[in-house]
């Protein structure tokens, strides 16, 4: 099950269309529920070209029936991705002569944010076969499965993808392996009857003991490293890659205060020193929660009815019936968000994934502390002042661990001096203070 | 003390004094530099319980207590085995020593202890795992040549399961991707593997459990190899050697029957005592001391091997 929008970016294919690489640095989104031997894949893509160019090629383990295709709410994705996305939170120090004392404040959640007999005919003669044709929502899906890679290279090619060199080889170790292949192009008289601008994630359920994720296509002819997180929804316990380490993100450190303002940048710097220092072979783990609850929470749980329409088919049974679909309540499911940017020299082999049983809550959490501001004359105001100091240099050299940003820099940017003391404040206007209690 | 004198003295320690050492430093490697989700607490608990149990077990049998195995066994069950209970932890702990009292076939024991300690809490509690994606790829040249150093050490006279194994098991991921067109990086990727090498070199290698004779032990090892690929790749589940070992386990003693071969005789063996599992060397059939008292026993590969016993 790979994807590939035309973009070339993403977890799945390679360039299916006549692509200009107008979208680099995007990441690929999936959501994979997985029970049992039941999987339900979830595609998201962020692709903002022509629907004319949009193309995607996933193997898929078995035959997928038109039932087993649906077209999803990206806002789904889009809420999943907010719940579990790493956070800040704010705690503000007390009037030292007073005691200090520590408030917890709001989670902050990171902004995220008749042709066709003939072409059917002349698709036997490739040693492709067209097993079935089905329309829903604003795709037009086939799926494939075929004798020889070349035979289907060549169909792919006349039939408008653009196929990387090399490609044919990956095909080739799918086909032996009885995989299929889940062709998807955007219908554009569908799409304008439905009058979506935007082109919906394609979710596609199936059985099969294989929990993977197919990432090799995509790294056939890829311009750098690609980037994918995937969002596990499971009944028992976290998800980790068995073929590849899974590495937890740094959590639950104090950073300095500037970086409230620039939190995605952080994040950014952060992940990609993860990922030097690991040498781009580890998954991150950044999220594992249970989905009946947060805290802090960065957006709402999922309500039932959202979990179902992911695919989560075993919780509210009865609530899909109910009007609004009802939300909170236990609900056994749990999230794993993995994190992982990838390309074939550090990533050989597809993603391999096992539930295991363990039900720990993590979340990737970085922590704030304001120091009192107010004026504070007493004698402990003094040696709290130096405790501020003290803490100022431990997150700047944190952050700077964290990122790979120069101390210096952090230093400047957080307005301190060489000592790590804040300037003093000025000194009020004669006229600020007559009317102040 | 030049190498030379060193290597000799190593040689005249007791091989399991090395794979303690090897066990506790991949230990130390895997918590500290790969941040292993053990805490020191679980890993004293893993520890602590197959000592007792082997105190226990070997009291109510009436012979001295020999810890070496046990801390063997109790290592590898901490490099191995994750789960959020600490009473599962213990049980896997308790299940594998114990194993090697109960579940015996003519004075063998039928598994090898960490594997039916790990197998046995996956199958009947769903609260254990192993994370065979746990130590990446970059440990795996140094973790090779921990392992390998045992080899050179010890000379390794009896490393052909451990050899025969990783040689099958390699032919068939190397096959597999040549017959599929993969490229080599994949199965080279699946080979680098710090939980296939804690296998191959800690717990398939227990002498205890494995035939005799050398034709039995690579037909036992080419038994495990296809049956850890058909876990793998037949049925997409994951920890396919131990499950795997496991169940050829079960087919030893058919191989010892088909192919009889006399058990490993220690140079210096001690006398044998009746009714003793495990802990003493025998010179009749059956005499594959592993968790001997063999103090100055000169070592073959096989001692290093033995501890898991």
């Amino acid at each position: 099950m790979a994807f590939c929008p035309t973009l070339a970016q993403g977890f799945c294919g390679f360039y299916v269309a006549r692509g200009d690489a107008q979208l680099f640095n995007q990441a690929s989104q999936v959501v994979l529920v997985r029970d049992r031997d039941r999987t339900v894949l979830t595609m998201a893509n962020d692709f903002k070209g022509e629907p004319s160019e949009f193309a995607v090629v996933v193997p898929v383990p078995t035959f997928i029936e038109k039932g087993q295709i649906h077209i999803g709410e990206k806002a789904l994705v889009d809420h999943l991705d907010a719940f579990s996305a790493p956070r800040l939170v704010e705690y503000f120090d007390d009037d030292p002569c007073r005691r200090i004392a520590l408030k917890a404040a709001n989670g902050l959640m990171l902004p995220q944010s008749a042709a066709v007999r003939e072409e059917d005919r002349h698709s036997r003669s490739l040693g492709v076969t067209i097993e079935a044709r089905y329309t829903v929502g604003e795709y037009d899906i086939l799926i494939l499965s075929a004798k020889q890679s070349s035979g289907l290279e060549t169909w792919l090619r006349e039939n408008g993808y653009r196929i990387p060199p090399g490609a044919s080889a990956v095909l080739g170790s799918y086909l032996k392996q009885g995989m299929r292949f889940f062709v998807a192009k955007v219908n554009l008289k569908e799409q304008s009857r439905l009058g979506f601008s935007y082109l919906r994630p394609i979710q596609v359920a199936y059985e099969s003991p294989k929990f993977m994720l197919p990432i090799r296509l995509g790294t056939v002819n890829a311009q750098g490293p690609q980037e994918l997180f995937v969002y596990a929804l499971t009944r028992n316990g976290r998800v980790e890659t068995t073929n590849y380490r899974t590495v937890r993100l740094p959590s639950d450190v104090q950073i300095p205060e500037y970086v409230k303002e620039s939190f995605p940048a952080f994040y950014r710097a952060l992940f990609a020193q993860q990922v030097r220092k690991e040498g781009m072979r580890a998954v991150y783990l950044e999220h594992f929660w249970n989905m009946g609850w947060c805290d802090p929470c960065a957006s709402d749980p999922l309500s039932q009815e959202e979990l179902r329409n992911l695919g989560v088919y075993w919780v509210g049974e009865d609530a899909a019936a109910q009007p609004g679909g009802g939300s909170g309540g236990p609900q056994q499911v749990f999230v794993t968000r993995l994190h992982l940017r990838y390309d074939a020299a550090h990533f050989p082999e597809d993603l391999v994934f096992q539930e295991t049983a363990d039900q720990n809550n993590f979340q990737a959490r970085y922590v704030l502390r304001h120091p009192w501001r107010g004026t504070a004359t007493c004698p402990e105001a003094r040696a709290y002042r130096a405790q501020v100091r003290q803490r100022h240099q431990q997150e700047a050299q944190t952050l700077a661990s964290l990122t790979g940003w120069g101390t210096e820099d952090i230093r400047r940017r957080m307005k301190v001096g060489p000592d790590w003391s804040e300037p003093e404040p000025p000194a009020p206007k004669w006229w600020e203070t007559i009317w102040k209690k | 003390m030049s190498p030379r004198t060193l290597l000799d003295r190593l040689r005249r320690t007791d091989p399991r004094h090395y794979q303690i050492a090897a066990l506790a430093s991949l230990l130390a490697y895997g918590l500290v530099w790969l941040r292993f989700e053990v805490s020191p607490g679980r890993a004293a608990l893993l520890l602590g319980t197959a000592l007792l149990t082997q105190w226990g077990c070997g009291r109510m049998q009436g012979f001295p207590f020999e810890p070496r195995s046990a801390l063997i066994s109790g290592l590898s069950l901490c490099l191995l085995l994750r789960s959020n209970s600490a009473a599962l932890a213990a049980a896997a702990a308790f299940a594998a020593i114990a194993s090697k009292f109960v579940l015996r076939w003519s004075g063998k024991h039928v598994f090898n202890p960490t594997n039916f300690g790990i197998v046995a809490l996956m199958l009947l509690s769903g609260g254990v795992w192993v994370s065979p994606g746990q130590w990446g790829s970059v440990a795996f040249f140094g973790f090779l040549l921990v392992c390998v150093g045992g080899l050179v050490v010890y000379r390794a006279e009896r490393s052909d399961v451990t050899l025969a194994f990783l040689g099958f098991y390699a032919a068939l991921l190397v096959g597999r991707s040549l017959w599929l067109g993969e490229p080599l990086t994949i199965p080279l990727h699946r080979l680098q593997n710090g939980a296939l090498l804690i296998f191959s070199f800690f717990m398939i290698s227990d002498p205890r459990t494995t035939p005799d004779s050398r034709p039995g032990r690579v037909l036992f090892a080419l038994m495990v190899a296809l049956g850890a690929a058909y876990v793998q790749f037949a049925l997409f589940r994951t920890n396919g050697p131990l499950w795997s070992l496991a169940l050829c386990s079960l087919a030893v003693p058919l191989l010892d029957r088909l192919l009889p071969g006399g058990r490993y005789q220690w140079q210096r063996a001690p006398r044998a005592r009746k009714g003793v599992p495990d802990e003493t060397p025998r010179p009749h059939r059956g005499a594959v001391a592993l968790d001997g008292v063999l103090p100055h026993a000169r070592a073959g590969f096989l001692r290093l091997l033995r501890g898991e016993g």
